[in-house]
């Protein structure tokens, strides 16, 4: 597999929320809005390619039996450095992620990466399927978040075009599951063909 | 807390004195985390064992009981570690690694020591423990409970509630798929995207308990 087909693969042939379907919680419980679905992909993204570097780094040494508890002692120590960056930093997304950011620890994904390539490959190539992989989840997020919003509040990435006429239900609780559920088949009809 | 807002016996019953403030507290922790502010439908915690295994209504029935048994004791577990470790050494920035570990740990010791006590409820968990450790719910829950400060009876209370919506949730969502196998589902939507799509629906269905009670 060439360089660069690490990297697309995770944006259509293996998009870890449409055809991979991992890392529901956060596809679903952060999406109310276009900028809170991508700060979370963001998040996630960063997380996932330093685990994933240390992991390829580390896979030699660690023995078999206790790898799975210390990939998972990797990836929360990121998501403790990324949660004390962006409390720092972006205070307001902090609040709104809330309890979706210490659980990033449990995103499926990102297990799921160390185990299935990180643990298998060098680290040059596994950054770099960190980077695909983040960028399918942080572009599904922003699109099911962009949705949302447009739905929901009538506008999108905070700039509103349709003021106090669009259901609010769309970023509320079930709109969530509606709008990836519908993303979904048509995802499933155009880039499966 | 917000406004107390239940029904007229139990207020009457707390004018008379032989309903605490504690009890209506309590009673609202309840309410609210099964109906009102259910972990599934409403909180988006614990999506993937909701979509994963929640095809027969029998293994939801199981898998629930897993999860409330294992969340009940991993809110002790959490709660005694915050109040007694983390905090008093000023280390509370460990709280997302001591917790994930602590509560990987205690699925595996639960799984030995049923195995050992009680084959039978073995018999009927045993498949389901190893799942829990990736279920973001019980994660969630244990860094909810001690956001909100809650002292430890409640935060049992709480995190027991909040595994018996995600229970309710799992076997209604379970009873619904059943009967979605034997229908003409369009080519497209078979699988998660139906799945997704129904509970969405539920989840409308339950915004219905909204204004019920306050949220906890």
């Amino acid at each position: 597999m060439s360089k660069l087909q690490l990297i697309t693969k995770g944006i259509i042939k293996e998009n870890p929320t449409f055809v991979l379907i991992l890392g529901m919680c956060p596809t679903l419980g952060v999406t109310s809005s276009a900028i809170n679905g991508m700060g979370m992909g963001v998040a996630t993204m960063v997380v996932l390619i330093m685990s994933n570097m240390v992991i390829s780094l580390i896979k030699g040494i660690v023995p078999d039996k206790v790898r799975i508890p210390a990939f998972i002692v990797v990836i929360a120590s990121f998501v403790t450095i990324i949660e004390m960056l962006m409390k720092a930093y972006v205070p307001s997304l902090y609040a709104s992620l809330g309890v979706f950011i210490p659980l990033i620890v449990v995103n499926c994904i990102i297990l799921g990466r160390a185990e299935a390539f990180a643990s298998k490959n060098g680290i040059f190539d596994s950054a770099l399927d960190g980077i695909g992989i983040g960028l399918g989840f942080t572009l599904s997020l922003t699109a099911i978040g962009a949705v949302r919003e447009m739905l929901g509040a009538g506008s999108i990435f905070g700039y509103t075009f349709a003021p106090d006429v669009m259901p609010l239900l769309f970023i509320l609780a079930p709109g969530g599951f509606l709008v990836l559920g519908y993303l979904m088949v048509l995802f499933n009809k155009v880039a499966k063909r | 807390m917000g406004e107390i807002n239940i029904s007229k016996e139990v207020i009457l019953g707390f004018v008379d004195g032989s309903v605490s403030v504690e009890a209506i507290t309590l009673f609202a922790i309840v309410i609210g985390a099964i109906f009102v502010n259910n972990v599934v439908l409403s909180q988006f915690l614990g999506i993937c064992p909701f979509l994963g295994v929640s095809s027969k209504v029998e293994t939801s029935a199981g898998m629930g009981m897993a999860v409330t048994f294992v969340m009940a004791l991993a809110s002790i577990v959490t709660w005694s570690l915050q109040r007694f470790i983390l905090v008093p050494f000023g280390i509370e920035y460990m709280q997302t690694i001591v917790f994930i570990l602590v509560i990987a740990a205690l699925v595996q010791m639960v799984e030995i020591v049923l195995k050992k006590v009680s084959p039978a409820l073995y018999q009927a968990l045993g498949i389901f423990l190893p799942l829990i450790t990736t279920n973001c719910a019980v994660l969630g829950v244990a860094i909810i409970a001690v956001q909100k400060n809650f002292d430890l009876l409640t935060s049992v209370v709480y995190s027991a509630s909040i595994a018996a919506g995600f229970a309710l949730a799992l076997i209604l969502f379970a009873g619904i798929r059943e009967r979605l196998e034997v229908e003409d589902v369009p080519q497209g939507m078979r699988g998660v995207p139906i799945a997704l799509i129904t509970a969405g629906l539920l989840a409308m269905a339950f915004m219905g308990f909204a204004n019920v009670v306050p949220l906890p």
